[in-house]
Formats: structure tokens, sequence, C-alpha cells
């Protein structure tokens, strides 16, 4: 029937899921791809899901990859097609000599079909419901069965499945059983019935690690815990509000006195994103560590409170998991498209820290460090993470943290050094690094009171709309901002074998897929340093590196490439010389698509040199 | 006027509280409002009250909005820490300040405009949390920073200095407070100082959210026949349902009320409150009794001032996030970070 070879992979190859949101499948799926990961084989997984509950339809891909490749790949090598309304198109999406495996129990027109891949029917429905009576049983443990089967169809050792179920339903003997029973079910079928294992296997390796497994937006979580953080107030938007959900479930374990049973923090669901926010300066006002955690509409309504905390100079942490925008956008898909919004974001002169974390690794460190920028800056600092890292489990280095550290509290004026007879002036610029003093509200019955606001006032806080002294103010507030150059993370920088006048900045979610591409690059004969932004504002190694190369390409996750526009803006670069790669249909962006984009321009820059064309 | 510097000296004699300060420590920077406006007359109030509780002056955080009654924490208690924030958005504000630190007093001071108009959706969040603060609203029915426009609280029918007849339906920012579920809802007039002293000063010691709206004539826009927040209107339609005495500490009951006049409320600190009733069927505790009072009198046009609900026995924010007794903004890392150790087998579960 296959006019084209199968595909024959080892540890290497993408498997997609197509399923009906809501049916149970996400467990089963997750499953798949930790009992993967058992075998000491990377992967990476991405959950593609709608906007909705249940109904609509939701896909879960693997990518395989020994090389530990985990941006997305694109394509797909083997369909495991759950869903009827989307069959069409999933099996239109399959590589040719790839795989679809399907629930044969009721039969499909042969034109449902393709010639040029491998067709695995496992009459799921029927197995499950010659087991199972419960019509919820049957719809969970069908998910369980795909999975045996498919163990036996890439040559999975099926004790490594055994002992993750057994891991998560430890305690419930009943579900543990009946679970391993399902498994074998599909399993069996498929060892008795199909030819296993596949051209697609996975084979036991040693590349894992002591990597873990875990998503940005708990990890970022996580991060507030260790770095300090107290109060939390958030209004639930997709893909942010597991973030305040993890800090919930993190507080609730590591966060209660042991004796009182009383909780060191506090966490409010907002009536909307302004409370959120208000919330978080009030609290940071008054001396705690606070922070929210929203996407890109809840950006917008933040904003005039954003321009306060940059103007009256109260610290914020502001954790924005960004999805496609504009407007309502796509709210389950990902993109880099909040970069202008938060930089500059309110009105009048204002520019705000952006921390750009890669992976779950550094949502947690930037997480934790967040907290100390915005003490020691007394302003808003932008966690920007996106939904490709924040929803998604993600391999990455174990999380780290140095018991010795302390909390950076920022310049703190105490009631001991107001009886010293220190001069606190609330706006008053006594170090040359921009940044002032504060008291704490109810330090001391006579000395360091002030009053807050958002309108003009001078160094000691009183209202003045004296022209020299707003521009004063305003001045302090850029040298604070070059302050927080030398404070942030710094941009990582890994150049070419050969020397070259090429190259290329990334940042965010896109390093993964960046370095697979640089290999794509290598083999095509093109070389590129690169520069890994972490942070704006930006360190002065960016303009050294821009300088250094006569193009610099900057890959991005947005429409209108934010990022060079930020790199323009701030370095008064020619930006002919910036050349934007831009990806921005929702899907995280592959390797593929960045060597493609990169090396079509490279061969166009390759123009005959006029010498050789006249000798 | 701001460039004009308060002179520091006060007379020898000047009277103490128990703490030895006196009226002069709760004061502030002149107010810029203008001559005459009732905000100042709350301002007054507000030090009075503060006074009389012997409140240390820098345990108060004083929040507000945008506009000319949240201008006024700048002109009292100069040496709490003050936060003039976004417009609408004191309770927000207030809240994080509070979650942060349980041990201040936190005095909100809004505007009609700021809590029932741009600020509408924080003022009832703010209550149905319970947050423990003081929300004081001085209420004139215009926003007069803008120069005269009708705000919320205008009542259907009433008059613009214009001669503009407003047709929307008025917001009772009371009648809200109280289906919200404020611990301690009360009205005054901030022409009636005896009333509005010891109401702010029995908030105050209210564990809970306690809601004070005050009516408070603009001068300058809103005083004028054809108006309902003028001070001949509001005087002319005040029904005051009780006038109170706040008693804390070691005084003792007053006993010098005519039996039968006088309910005593105990508040959760056991600050007392002397309720000398004027209405004699009106009882502050019945939360859905009040609703239907201030309904009935509202019909007939008229003001119902006084406590209008206590629930003495209150709880707040903390309670019902069972936070710990020590503030927030005081813990450190040994106590909020749960360490390395805890850290590596929070990695060893995630492989």
């Amino acid at each position: 029937m296959s006019d084209k070879k199968p595909i024959s992979s080892v540890n290497d190859f993408v498997v997609r899921f197509a399923n009906v949101n809501g049916s149970g499948s996400a467990s089963a799926n997750e499953m798949f791809a930790r009992a993967i990961l058992r075998h000491g084989v990377p992967v990476s997984p991405r959950n593609i899901f709608p906007s909705n509950i249940q109904g609509l339809p939701t896909w879960y891909e693997v990518r395989v990859t020994e090389d530990g490749h985990l941006g997305a790949r694109g394509g797909v090598d083997m369909m495991v097609a759950m869903n009827p309304q989307t069959w069409d198109k999933d099996v239109a999406g399959i590589e040719p000599g790839g795989y679809l495996f399907y629930d044969s129990t009721k039969p499909m027109p042969s034109t449902k079909f393709r010639d040029d891949i491998t067709v695995i029917g496992v009459p799921l429905t029927a197995i499950t419901n010659s087991t199972y009576t419960d019509p919820r049983q049957r719809q969970l443990f069908k998910n369980i069965i795909y999975l045996g089967a498919l163990s036996a169809l890439l040559d999975m050792d099926a004790k490594l499945i055994e002992q993750l179920i057994g891991e998560q339903y430890k305690g419930k003997e009943k579900l543990l059983s009946s679970n391993v029973h399902a498994l074998h079910l599909g399993r069996d079928w498929a060892l008795q019935n199909l030819k296993c294992p596949l051209g697609l296997r996975i084979k036991k390796s040693d590349k894992v690690g002591d990597r873990i497994f875990i998503e940005g937006n708990s990890a970022a979580a996580l991060g507030a815990v260790y770095g300090g953080a107290t109060v939390c107030a958030w209004y639930p938007i997709t893909p942010s509000s597991s973030v305040a959900e993890a800090f919930t479930a993190h507080c609730k374990k590591y966060r209660h006195d042991p004796e009182t049973g009383k909780a060191k923090y506090a966490i409010v669901q907002g009536e909307d994103e302004l409370a959120s926010i208000g919330i978080v300066i009030g609290a940071s006002w008054n001396g705690a560590r606070a922070f929210t955690a929203t996407s890109g509409p809840g950006i917008s309504l933040m904003t005039e409170f954003i321009g306060l905390s940059y103007f009256a100079e109260i610290p914020a942490v502001i954790m924005n998991i960004q999805r496609a925008g504009p407007s309502t956008g796509m709210p389950t898909r990902t993109q880099q498209c909040d970069i202008i919004a938060c930089a500059y974001a309110s009105h009048g002169d204002t520019k705000h820290v952006l921390l750009f974390p890669e992976d779950p690794a550094e949502a947690f460190e930037f997480a934790a460090a967040a907290f100390d920028l915005a003490e020691r800056l007394q302003t808003t600092i932008f966690l920007m993470l996106d939904l490709d890292i924040g929803m998604n489990h993600r391999l990455c280095r174990p999380l780290k943290w140095d018991d010795a550290k302390q909390y950076d509290r920022g310049k703190v004026m105490t009631a001991e050094m107001l009886d010293e007879g220190r001069d606190f002036g609330r706006y008053l610029d006594v170090d040359g690094d921009g940044i002032p003093y504060r008291t704490y509200p109810g330090t001391h019955p006579t000395k360091g009171s002030y009053f807050t606001r958002g309108t003009s006032r001078d160094r000691y806080a009183r209202y003045s709309e004296e022209g020299s002294v707003y521009a004063d103010n305003m001045q302090r507030l850029m040298r604070k901002f070059e302050t927080a150059q030398d404070l942030v993370p710094r941009p990582l920088q890994a150049n070419a074998e050969r020397p070259t006048k090429y190259g290329v900045i990334y940042f965010g979610s896109t390093s993964p897929a960046m370095d697979e591409a640089i290999g794509l690059l290598e083999a095509r004969g093109h070389q590129l340093d690169r520069m890994r932004i972490r942070a704006f504002p930006f360190h002065s190694s960016v303009a050294s590196f821009l300088a250094e190369h006569d193009f610099v390409y900057v890959v991005e996750q947005n429409r209108d490439s934010q990022l060079r526009q930020l790199i323009v803006n701030e370095n008064g670069i020619d930006p002919v010389r910036l050349v934007p790669i831009v990806h921005y249909d929702g899907t995280p962006i592959t390797a593929r698509f960045i060597a493609k984009a990169i090396g079509d321009h490279q061969d166009h820059l390759k123009v005959t040199p006029l010498r050789k064309a006249v000798s | 006027m701001t460039y004009i510097a308060k002179p520091k000296f006060h007379h020898p004699g000047l009277k103490k509280n128990e703490l030895g300060y006196t009226h002069r420590d709760y004061e502030g920077k002149i107010s810029t409002l203008c001559a005459g406006c009732g905000h100042d007359s709350i301002t007054a109030s507000i030090i009075e009250a503060c006074y009389e509780l012997s409140i240390e002056p820098h345990r108060v955080a004083k929040i507000s909005g945008i506009g000319c009654s949240s201008k006024t924490p700048d002109y009292f208690l100069g040496n709490s820490h003050g936060f003039n924030s976004v417009h609408g958005r004191m309770p927000s504000v207030l809240t994080g300040a509070n979650l942060a630190n349980r041990d201040l007093i936190y005095l909100g001071v809004s505007g009609d405009g700021d809590s029932a108009s741009i600020g509408f959706g924080q003022f009832a969040h703010s209550i149905r949390r319970g947050v423990n603060m003081t929300y004081i609203v001085e209420n004139n029915g215009v926003y007069g920073l803008t120069k005269g426009q009708f705000s919320a609280t205008a009542d259907r029918g009433s008059k613009s200095k214009k001669g503009v007849t407003n047709t929307d339906n008025a917001i009772d920012l009371v009648a809200i407070a109280l289906q919200l579920g404020a611990t301690f809802v009360a009205r005054s007039f901030s022409g009636d100082k005896t009333q509005l002293v010891p109401l702010i000063a029995a908030a105050i010691r209210h564990k809970g959210a306690s809601f004070i709206d005050v009516i408070s004539p603009c001068i300058a826009f809103n005083n004028h026949a054809g108006s309902t927040k003028s001070f001949d209107y509001v005087r002319e339609h005040n029904d005051a349902v009780n006038r109170l005495d706040v008693l804390v500490g070691r005084d003792p009951i007053a006993v010098d009320y005519a039996p039968g006049t006088v309910q005593v409320v105990e508040q959760h600190d056991g600050s007392k409150i002397a309720l000398r009733k004027i209405d004699a069927d009106y009882d502050p505790h019945d939360r859905l009794g009040a609703q239907t009072f201030l309904a009935r009198h509202a019909a007939k046009g008229q003001i119902v001032t006084g406590l209008l609900y206590v629930d003495p026995e209150a709880e707040d924010l903390h309670e019902h996030l069972n936070t710990v007794e020590t503030p927030l903004n005081t813990l450190e890392a040994d106590t909020l970070c749960p360490g390395s150790a805890v850290l590596d087998k929070i990695n060893a579960s995630l492989r």
C-alpha cells in the first residue's frame, strides 16, 4: 500500500496526539512523555489547546530528541488521531512515510487514509467497552489503553510506565492496579495483533542526566516563594493563572508556621487586574515583597499603576505570561508580543526593567531575583515569560539555591538611622546611583514620614510643579535606569568557530530553537555569532555586539520585531543593520523556520565579489 | 496655600492626651482647598478623633485616591505616611498595605467620584473582603477639581450650579456598604462635628471594614438652591438616629444619660460605644432593618445619619487568610525561604 518507505528513526521523532478537550487525555499523554524521559531520552512536549473547557480539539505534541533539541521541530512523524473533528487535517499533516495510529473499532473508508503512510488500527473502543461499563471509566481508560499499545509499537519498557503509574497513584491501590491493567490491555493487544516495534523506536539512553521536568509557571511561582514574596494578588487570565495557583500550592506546603499553622503569605484573587496591581503597589509601599501574574490584556489595564510605580518609585513584580495579542488575540497561543508595551508602559516618559528567562530554570532564578531588583531599584520589574515556557513541561537543569543568600531589601532608612540624624529626602540621590532612600510607614514617631504621590514633587517629597524640580527628578530617574543596566542579568554571547561579520540576537523561549538552528545553519555553511538578551535595559555589551557585526538578525515571536525596535531606539543604531526574523502565527518558533529565514537572507548576501566577476 | 509654612509653635498650655501629644501633633500641612470647604471640617474631625483616641500619629497609614477629598490626607497627621494614589484605586492600595503590615491603622479617604464612579468596583470589593480599615467618603455630589460636574451620588432631580438637572439615579454608598457586608456603617455630615468625631473614633477602633459616608457640601460648586448636598439642604433633611460617645480603656462608662436612652456597644478591642438613641426603635445590630430603614427614609427625602450598623464581633481579611500575627513586611529569608535542601527534594520529585 505504501509507496514511500516508512520513516525509521530511533529516539528522534515527533508524535502528535489529537484529542477532544476534556476527554482526560492530557494525563495519559503527559505520562507518555514522562515514560520516554525515564528511558533516558530527552523529550520536549507541547500542549496545543483551545480557549475552551470541553469539546474543542486539542493536541499534545511530543518531540523525542536524543540530541536534546527542546524547541518545537515542526512536522509530525506519528499521529495518534483520536479526534474525528480534526481527522482530515491531522492525517494530512503526517510526514510522508509517517505513521497514523487510530481507533479501528468502526471501519473507515479507504479515502480517509493516505498511501504514503503506515496505518495502525487498534480497536480501542471495542477493547474498552468489553472491559468497562462505566462511561467515564471507558473514556479515561481508553487513553491508557492507547498508551499501552504505543508502548509496544515504539518498543518502550512497560516496567518504566508501570513505575510512573505507581508514583502517580501512590496510596490509591485500586486506581493503581486498574491503570496498570488498562496499560497491559493495550500493550498485549498490540503485541499479539500488530508488527511491533515500528520503524520509530525508543531506545534506552543516558541523555537526560539530572535534569528536571517542570512548567515555567510553576518554576516562576517557586522562585517567588524562594525570593520572599509574601503578597500575591492576581486575576485569572490564560496563560498566567497557573502561576498564582502554583504559588498557592507551594505556599501551602512551605509557608505555614509549623507551630501555629498560620500563613506567612497572603494571596488575594482581585476583582480585576487594576485591583491586583493596586494591592501589589500598596503592599510593596508598605515594605512587603509582592507580585502579580498576568498576560497582555492585564498589562493594558495595569499601565496607570505601572506609571505610578515608576514615578513614585514603588517596587512591584509583574510576571507577564505572554500570549498572542492584540486585544483578546489568541488566548491559548504563544507570542513574545508585549516587549514594547512593557518596556514603555504608561503615559509620560517611562522605562521599565524587563527580564527574559529562556526556560523554567531561569524563570525560577529570575523570579527570585526580580524581588531583589524591585526593592533595590524601587520600581516595577517585569518577568517576561510566555505561554510556550509557562504552560509546557520543559526539561531543564535542576533549580539551585544558595542558602547563604540574604534578600537585598534595597535602601531603607530605619528608625536608628533617622535618630542618628541622617538626612532623609525621599527622592534625594545621596549615592549618585539615582536611587533614593525610602522609609516604611510607621517607622518613627517624628521623623521619616512623607507623602507618596503620583504628582511631581521635590527631593523631599514636597509637592511642586516647578519645571526645574520636575526635570531634576526625571533626570535622576534616568540615572537610576542606567544603574539598572549593571544589576540585571547580562546577555550571554557565543561566538561561531570562525570569525564572522554576522550575528544573531534572540531571547526567551526562542532559545532552544535558536540553538538548534545554529547547527542547521552551520551545515549550510553560515557562521553566526550569537547573543541571548536576558534583560532590558540593555547592557553595554549589546552595543558592542552590534558594532562588531555588519548584520545582526533579531529573532523574535511577534509581527513588528519589537525587540529590534527597542534595540534601535535605545542604542541609536542604523535599523538597516538589524534584520528582523519574525514568527508570529501563535505556534512556537522552530529551528527549521529560523534556519530557513536566516539562511535565505545569507544566501542573498553572497553576491559575487566584483573583482572576481571581472577577471 | 502651600507656600505658607505652618508655624510650629503653639500655646504652652495646650492640652495633652494620654500619650503626651497635643492637637498640633495630629495636624498636617495647611489645606489648599477652598475656604469653607466641608472637607476641611472632616479633616478637623479626623484630627480630633485621633487625638482623643491617643493614637501614635505615625502608626496610621492614610491612603487616598484622586480628587479634592483625596488631597486632604496631606492636611492631617503630618507624621504619618500618606499615599495619594490613583483615581478610584485607594481601596486596592489600602488592601495591599494592610496585608503587608497588620499592625498599623488604615485610614482610607475618598470622594464620591473616587468611590461611586471610577472606583465603585474597588469600593465594593474592599468592603466585601472585610479589610480592617476606616473608609471615609467625603461626599459632595460633584467633581470639584474639574469644576462642578455631577458625580454618581448626586440625587436625581438635583440641580447643578449651571442649572442642569441631574436625570441619573443616585448611588447610596451606605446602602451598598450594608449590602456588601461592611461591619461598621455610618453616615454623618461635615457640619456636625459632635456626631462625626465619635463616629470616626469608633470606626478606627472597629476591627473590620468600617465605612463612613460624610455629606460634605462643596462650597464652590454644590451649595446653591436646588442642590441636595448644600449646607442648608442637609441641615433641613438630616435625620439622626443616634449620637454616640466612644469610651476607651480606663474610661468608666458614662452614666449621666437618662435611663433607657443609651445602648452600650462593646467592640472587639474592649472599647465601648455609648449610643444615645434619638430614634428609639432603631437597632444598629440589625443589618436588614437598617437597609429597610434607610430605603424608607430616603424615599421621604430624609438623610439618615448616625451609626447605622455595627457588628462588634467582626472578622477581618487577615483572619480569613489565616495570616501570621507578625507583620509580613518584617519577615526575612530565614522564615520565608524553604532553602536548598527542600529544593533538592523538589528537584528529585520532578524527574
